[in-house]
């Protein structure tokens, strides 16, 4: 791949006008440690409301990892943790008192995995929303439908939402959890390597899920696939080896990266 | 190609595929001789009076009912006391203390218990209850069950709760789900067939144990069903009345036998049927 088959996969976008960025994540000197390996060495940057940003860099750069601080996802685990600056409108998303369930449920996430809760459809989606809501009945099944529709799988299953879950395909079920995340009305949706199990067809339909998406939440996502990333996002970020080397306009560094080892990844000279 | 090198292959292949057979067939040989044997000795006595009749003096006639509603009596409440502890325990295990040095050291102690002779189960609730409350009961008999499915439980529930692959628990955390929530409402739910085919085998492994309810329920020859006073049940009828010189006697024996290893054929089928439906769901 060339820097002009990456970049003629997609409409050429106009700059984004700084005038219209409003930065809803804003990571200051992030620096998060697995035991004493240092994962992620002091990032700055923003993730900006109703925009698109796509993490990209070889594996084992940090991106994933920086998206599970976000929802702080990497509290499950002992022995890793992370310092530094992250706010959320105005929320210090590091600090130890946050109630991290109201916290995720701010911040949704989809998975490389789909993970559909061993449950029928309908109630992989109303689990979610019982959660924080009391509805009726009627107003969770409008809900529900709603979600399903967002997700672009309604159409699908609207006869067998008794179904058990796991009984979709892959694709399906990689709707179904994005449907799960809507459901609950997060502010942000972290997609980490949603599409990476999926099949072309599915891919298209995800990708054009997250574009539509990004006109009411923040998106970031996290690929493997460079096209993928010029396609569906308005900023992008480079990241190798724990650090942040590049954060500019999807455009940008797609056609003119100033970083050299930008321009060495994304046109295949390593990664 | 060397073909005498295919050919030695070739030959050592058919000598394993012999050996492993034949291994195959005097394991099932033996168990279809102790299978036989206790279908041609047993099936003979059984009889609607099993069922209906109490364990009878030598040289009259009787059933086994006192026994097999001892037996079950037994079995209900041994399941019913371990099972919520073993799961509480297992959860704890497999879930918020995965990480923990108690987790460790839990489960060196479960091992340990779960391969601990049955007899010596008897003799520690022996000491603990029954000597302390003067007489045999039927209840420290149910104890000393509950102290054997324990540790069956706590092993298959940790393992069918580290069977549920962590994204399923990530996922459930990134929609603001609660720990104890997720256990509940998504791990549970897809470790249940797992969790109960292991309360299953629990099950059919105390409903032949012998030893330790002759330390503390003894048995009665009458029918009961006072938790306060001894109790028969079948492992220890048959144990009686198998070492019995009175024919009748022996006969109810292999008839006792024969029920419990039908009611635990039964079991493991049902726990089998079980886990086969885990895994095509």
């Amino acid at each position: 791949m060339n820097l002009a088959t990456a970049a003629s996969s997609t409409e050429p976008r106009a700059p984004i006008d700084p005038a219209n960025l409003k930065p809803k994540i804003t990571l200051r000197d992030l620096d998060f440690y697995y035991g004493d390996a240092k994962a992620l060495k002091s990032i700055t940057m923003s993730l900006y409301e109703n925009k698109v940003t796509a993490f990209i860099g070889p594996s084992g750069c940090g991106k994933s990892t920086l998206l599970r601080v976000l929802n702080r996802m990497y509290d499950l685990y002992p022995n890793q943790r992370a310092s530094g600056q992250v706010s959320f409108d105005g929320t210090n998303v590091l600090d130890p008192g946050l109630d991290l369930n109201l916290l995720r449920a701010r911040i949704g996430m989809v998975f490389q995995k789909p993970t559909p809760f061993p449950m029928s459809i309908y109630e992989n989606i109303a689990f979610g929303i019982r959660l924080y809501e009391k509805l009726t009945k009627s107003e969770l099944d409008q809900r529900v439908e709603q979600s399903l529709r967002r997700a672009a799988l309604w159409e699908e299953v609207k006869d067998k939402l008794g179904a058990n879950g796991l009984s979709l395909s892959g694709g399906q079920q990689q709707r179904l959890c994005i449907a799960r995340t809507v459901a609950v009305r997060p502010e942000v949706i972290l997609f980490d390597e949603p599409c990476s199990a999926l099949d072309p067809i599915s891919t298209a339909k995800v990708e054009e899920l997250i574009q539509e998406l990004a006109e009411d939440y923040t998106i970031a996502i996290v690929t493997h696939n460079m096209q993928q990333a010029a396609r569906v996002s308005d900023k992008t970020a480079f990241m190798y080896l724990g650090e942040l080397v590049e954060f500019d306009d999807t455009n940008k560094i797609f056609t003119s990266p100033s970083d050299r080892r930008t321009q060495d990844y994304i046109t295949g000279r390593f990664g | 190609m060397d073909t005498a090198i295919y050919a030695s292959r070739r030959r050592r292949n058919h000598i394993s595929v012999a050996a492993s057979i034949a291994a195959t067939v005097i394991g099932l040989g033996w168990l279809a001789l102790i299978l036989g044997s206790l279908f041609w000795q047993g099936f003979s006595g059984l009889s609607l009076r099993v069922f209906l009749e109490n364990t009878p003096p030598p040289g009259s006639d009787g059933g086994l009912l006192n026994a097999i509603v001892g037996s079950l009596i037994f079995t209900v409440l041994a399941v019913a006391f371990g099972t919520p502890i073993g799961i509480l325990a297992g959860t704890y295990m497999a879930e918020y203390g995965r990480h923990a040095r108690l987790t460790h050291v839990v489960r060196f102690i479960n091992d340990i218990l779960l391969s601990a002779p049955s007899i010596v189960v008897g003799l520690f609730i022996y000491e603990v209850m029954v000597r302390p409350m003067g007489h045999f009961s039927g209840i420290s008999g149910a104890v000393a069950l509950a102290v054997i499915v324990i540790p069956v439980v706590v092993r298959t529930t940790e393992d069918m709760l580290l069977l549920v692959p962590d994204t399923m628990r990530e996922a459930a955390a990134s929609i603001g789900l609660p720990r104890s929530l997720m256990i509940q409402k998504v791990a549970y739910r897809a470790a249940r067939s797992g969790i109960v085919t292991g309360i299953l085998l629990a099950v059919a492994r105390v409903s032949g144990e012998t030893a330790p309810l002759l330390f503390t329920a003894l048995n009665n020859q009458f029918y009961s069903t006072n938790l306060n006073a001894p109790m028969s049940s079948l492992p220890v009828v048959i144990f009686q009345f198998a070492l019995s010189p009175y024919k009748d006697w022996q006969k109810l024996a292999w008839t006792g036998a024969l029920i419990i290893t039908l009611a635990v054929l039964a079991l493991s089928i049902t726990a089998r049927a079980l886990s086969a439906a885990r895994k095509t769901s």
